[in-house]
């Protein structure tokens, strides 16, 4: 097992009484009873007999799901504890209906040999609420020199390889990173930016950037580096699976290179799918992000590609960052936003709401096709499976307050918003992660 | 006239004439006299804030400020706790403290002075904010073309009046609020520059573009900007700076009878304007610079009679100046 759960506490024993179950991977969506003992679904069926010593949930009119798995979250342990720990980090997680995330490596110090992952294995053996995965780097301190200790970070348990945040810019030693991934049957995750052409943009180049005379960082940074990175992994026959896709030409070249035959899963963000560059006219620092928020033509298309499954999973890139690291001035804020305890309400209300995704899409992208891209252990809602599930409210509306967050960073882009698909209650590894009934 | 000005979108055009009538009426002649000041502004308080080198802006600003009889302090980025990692935020929440009726900001940053304007109730005045815009200076155009092209009362209609802005248009905050300023007056803009000197999405100001001097011969005005060669360093927007000058520098010979040319200053003789055009009598450039005084004396003084009694809250409901100081007092009350 790769992904590290702290055992504290019992496990749960409930029943959860006539709830609307969807687990699209089972093909299961009917209104019935679940009960779990032990940290274990035992029946999803309907419960006629004694209830006596058991926990019951009233589920009804409230969707019961597979929980959720992130493959791209910045928990900033170690060196920026200030801004998210592994405790906190798992905490807000928990709050989103996640049942396991996955911790990018650019850490202080940076993820890439042994001894710091196992560090970081026996602090989420203590505190970790929900399962955590860790990444090691690509390259050692994310310099993009040379390789990090790939094997001896696969054999600590890393789930993947990535150097998130900034590209691997040197093509040779891309291609040694997918020679030694390969080796041990890891995925490199990869963040797909040309720097030359990103230059010291700081948001989106286009007519905002033009009106505002803020430096535009243009989508050809980014469709450039993925159409290298994904023909480089094609002639290697790596695994390679594209961070944070923003561009509708990057949807493109993606489908390209899975129909040349290369291994190419993706990730989109909440941001990215329900954003756009409009939001800077205000230079507000919240909705400052790399990749930055595109235009309207890139983010349909994005929902567009995630309806249609070419979009093979929702990342958050939870970036959580100090309150006055972004209260100020747009070009001096650091790029990031936090997403994990909103992710899913928004999504819910603006693309699945709407009839833009269906709703067992969503669920897919959210938890067995993430899951299946890290090999990690995927959520089912079976008799006999581990309970790792989330129980949401898609009635009533509720409104995001960043200071209600259970992270330690308040740095959103939503605050405000009025949502439904709150999450109630979360079990992960059979555990209560989360629960505000 | 607005609580701040931050943007040239905060004025419209009947507010634009307003406050250059002000400037042409009280303002103009003043300097003209042995005693250049006048009691207008006596026991206010102006803070000129300038994190950017800056000669014309900051002098004009301080010498207006003064001649209205105001009390201007003035902070230097290099000789203040700006120095020892202060924050803008904490900087403003500091000078605010003291009270003053306006703040003038110059920021190498876009948004620096929206942002000042969140933490203090004074007015705000954008002295220039990074690559984003310099509303003042756009004023003082405004102000110098009517001048020119005018009446002799100075207000009459810049309506049709032709302008080509040229050079380094990327880089220039001038430029930005020039277009939207000298649009709003009713006058027609093209833009002349390479197309690496004009911003991607440079269709959104809705003036013409064009790639070469030869779109000068149909235009009233050549308004030329500074070549910002600080921020050219280790890009490649030109293939040499000797290129662009053999196509780009405007002389006289490129200035036909009736054309006038502005520019908002320092000059790079020999880069965007050649030396005999700058010491030429078709230049109003020193126009510019007086008329930058008036004018900033006509907002220093309307920011304060025209929101006489207003408090700090804009009709404006995307600006509400100072709406985070109270919450800022709240928590110190509290702590």
């Amino acid at each position: 097992m790769t992904a590290t759960i702290a055992k504290r506490g019992t496990k749960a024993t409930l029943l959860i009484r006539d709830v609307r179950v969807l687990d699209p991977e089972s093909g299961l969506d009917i209104h019935t009873d679940v009960t779990i003992e032990k940290g274990q679904i035992t029946s999803v069926a309907r419960q006629k007999g004694d209830t006596a010593g058991i926990q019951v949930i009233d589920g009804s009119g409230k969707l019961l799901l597979p929980g959720f798995v992130d493959l791209h979250a910045h928990l900033r342990t170690p060196g920026r504890e200030d801004e998210e720990d592994i405790a906190s980090g798992t905490r807000a997680a928990a709050a989103g209906g996640y049942v396991a995330i996955c911790a990018m490596p650019n850490t202080d110090p940076v993820v890439d040999n042994a001894s710091v992952i196992a560090s970081l294995t026996e602090i989420a053996e203590a505190e970790a609420r929900i399962r955590v995965a860790f990444l090691g780097s690509i390259s050692r301190g994310l310099m993009g020199e040379h390789l990090s200790d790939m094997w001896d970070l696969a054999e600590a348990g890393a789930v993947a390889f990535s150097d998130d945040g900034r590209p691997v810019f040197d093509g040779g030693l891309l291609r040694a990173a997918f020679q030694a991934a390969g080796t041990v049957n890891l995925p490199l995750s990869l963040h797909c930016e040309d720097l030359g052409l990103a230059a010291t943009g700081v948001m989106n180049e286009g007519t905002v950037s033009a009106q505002l005379g803020l430096t535009g960082i243009p989508a050809s940074a980014e469709t450039a580096a993925i159409a290298r990175d994904v023909e480089i992994a094609l002639y290697e026959g790596g695994r390679v699976h594209i961070a944070h896709t923003s561009c509708a030409r990057s949807v493109d070249s993606i489908r390209a290179a899975r129909d040349a035959g290369a291994h190419v899963t993706c990730e989109a963000t909440p941001h990215h799918l329900l954003l756009t560059e409009e939001k800077v006219f205000g230079l507000d620092s919240s909705f400052k992000m790399n990749p930055p928020l595109r235009n309207e033509q890139d983010r349909l298309a994005l929902v567009q590609a995630l309806a249609a499954g070419a979009i093979d999973c929702i990342a958050t890139d939870h970036a959580p960052h100090a309150v006055q690291e972004k209260d100020t001035p747009f070009e001096e804020s650091p790029f990031g936003v936090v997403g994990l305890e909103t992710a899913f309400p928004m999504l819910y209300t603006e693309l699945v709401e709407t009839g833009a995704v269906p709703l067992d899409v969503l669920v897919r992208a959210m938890s067995s096709r993430p899951a299946g891209i890290f090999s990690l252990p995927v959520p089912a809602i079976a008799e006999g499976a581990e309970a790792n599930l989330c129980l949401v409210d898609t009635e009533s509306e509720y409104e995001i307050d960043p200071d209600a967050f259970a992270g330690k960073s308040r740095n959103t882009a939503f605050a405000g918003r009025k949502v439904k698909g709150q999450v109630l209650l979360t079990l992960a590894a059979g555990r209560v992660a989360h629960n505000i009934l | 006239m607005s609580w701040n000005l931050l943007s040239i979108n905060d004025l419209s055009r009947e507010e634009i004439e307003s406050v250059l009538a002000t400037a042409a009426k009280d303002f103009l002649d003043l300097s003209k006299r042995d005693i250049k000041k006048v009691p207008t502004l006596r026991g206010r308080t102006i803070i000129d804030l300038f994190y950017e080198k800056s000669t014309r802006t900051s002098t004009s600003f301080e010498l207006a400020g003064k001649r209205l009889s105001a009390d201007v302090i003035n902070v230097k980025s290099g000789s203040s706790a700006v120095g020892k990692g202060e924050s803008l935020k904490d900087t403003t929440l500091t000078l605010n403290a003291y009270r003053p009726d306006i703040i003038v900001i110059r920021h190498p940053h876009v948004g620096a002075a929206a942002f000042v304007s969140r933490f203090t109730e004074a007015h705000v005045i954008n002295a220039g904010d990074g690559k984003g815009e310099h509303p003042t200076q756009c004023l003082l155009d405004i102000f110098s073309l009517q001048q020119e092209f005018g009446g002799l009362d100075g207000a009459s209609s810049l309506d049709g009046l032709k302008v080509a802005i040229v050079g380094d248009i990327l880089h220039s905050r001038v430029a930005r609020s020039n277009i939207i300023g000298f649009q709003k007056m009713g006058m027609k803009v093209t833009l002349v520059a390479p197309p690496s000197l004009l911003p991607r999405g440079v269709e959104a100001f809705g003036a013409e573009v064009a790639h070469s001097l030869d779109a000068l011969s149909g235009v009233d005005v050549i308004y030329l900007l500074r070549m910002q060669k600080e921020r050219h360093e280790g890009a490649n927007f030109l293939p040499s700076m000797r290129e662009y000058i053999s196509n780009y520098c405007v002389g006289r010979r490129h200035v036909g009878k009736g054309q006038r040319v502005l520019h908002p200053g320092p000059i790079n003789r020999g880069v965007e304007i050649e030396g005999a055009l700058a010491d030429s009598g078709e230049n109003l450039i020193l126009q510019q610079v007086e008329a930058g005084l008036a004018v900033r004396m006509a907002i220093l003084y309307r920011l304060i009679v025209d929101n006489a009694g207003a408090g700090a809250v804009t009709t404006d409901e995307s600006r509400t100046a100072g709406a985070e100081v109270k919450n800022i007092r709240d928590i110190h009350a509290v702590g």
